[in-house]
């Protein structure tokens, strides 16, 4: 892994937890969409909150597939559930609303679930492609091959 | 009946985001490591092979469904049920996907991460 590498899931992290924030603050501005009134959609997709949601959600998806073209979708998905973590530190001490220890508890087993995976390799999978380029540097180790559950 | 409304929508997010998910990793498998490539080769063949890549756009497709499902399911039932349900229930259907589809080594240490993740997200709620 390269500090670059870092720095992409570290961007899937805040784009991703900043994007859904911004979306669900601007969902309860734009108030309930109905089946029976489709143009409400277009409406809510108008919001200040919701477009902006929209935007930093686009730079979530570029750099997800960024990540996802050097690591395992099992690997990407823990690693940058950290945002739900981030969302529940700005809410506690930006926000100041008060995080139940439920929530506390939440927080401890995502981040434990992240450190399963951060210890382990990061490819796995070799699609049987011929433009799949080789990685720049394998990072197959740490773990008993072909020991699958 | 509401509670049929929700989670339909629940199960319909988790699932049209797991197809999205996929597809999207294949397609960029398929593409290759894009710090390579573009060392390699340039921004415009890195931009060139995702673009071309049909795999890209029907997992493009699927996230439409999943996020247009999030946005109705959010009118009918809590952000706080919804939001957490549809993530939990996604990362444990992308490990079973993950495995099946792209051949991923979903090793014990992987099963591991995502039961807690799926677990914290839901406990996110309480």
């Amino acid at each position: 892994m390269t500090f670059r590498k870092y720095l992409v899931l570290a961007g899937v992290t805040v784009f991703g937890a900043a994007g859904d924030s911004m979306l669900s603050q601007g969902m309860k501005q734009a108030g309930n969409i109905s089946l029976h009134h489709l143009s409400s959609v277009i409406l809510a997709v108008l919001n200040p909150g919701v477009a902006v949601g929209i935007v930093l959600l686009l730079g979530f998806v570029v750099l997800n597939m960024n990540a996802l073209s050097w690591a395992d979708l099992t690997y990407v998905l823990p690693a940058t559930s950290l945002g739900y973590v981030l969302i529940a530190l700005i809410a506690r001490f930006v926000l100041h609303e008060q995080v139940s220890l439920l929530r506390w508890l939440g927080i401890a087993l995502i981040s434990g679930g992240v450190g399963f995976v951060a210890g382990g390799p990061v490819l796995t999978s070799h699609l049987p492609d011929e433009n799949f380029a080789t990685p720049e540097e394998p990072e197959l180790t740490g773990i008993t091959p072909g020991r699958e559950s | 009946m509401k509670h049929i409304y929700i989670w339909g929508g629940i199960l319909i997010i988790a699932l049209a985001s797991v197809v999205g998910d996929v597809l999207l990793a294949r397609a960029m498998k398929q593409v290759g490591d894009v710090h390579a490539l573009w060392h390699r080769a340039g921004l415009r063949t890195v931009v060139a092979r995702v673009l071309s890549n049909p795999n890209l756009f029907l997992g493009i497709a699927a996230m439409a469904v999943a996020f247009f499902s999030l946005l109705f399911t959010l009118s009918w039932g809590d952000v706080s049920l919804v939001a957490p349900a549809a993530a939990s229930l996604t990362f444990i259907g992308n490990a079973f996907a993950a495995k099946i589809f792209l051949h991923e080594k979903v090793d014990q240490r992987r099963w591991i991460a995502a039961v807690l993740v799926a677990a914290g997200v839901a406990l996110l709620a309480g």
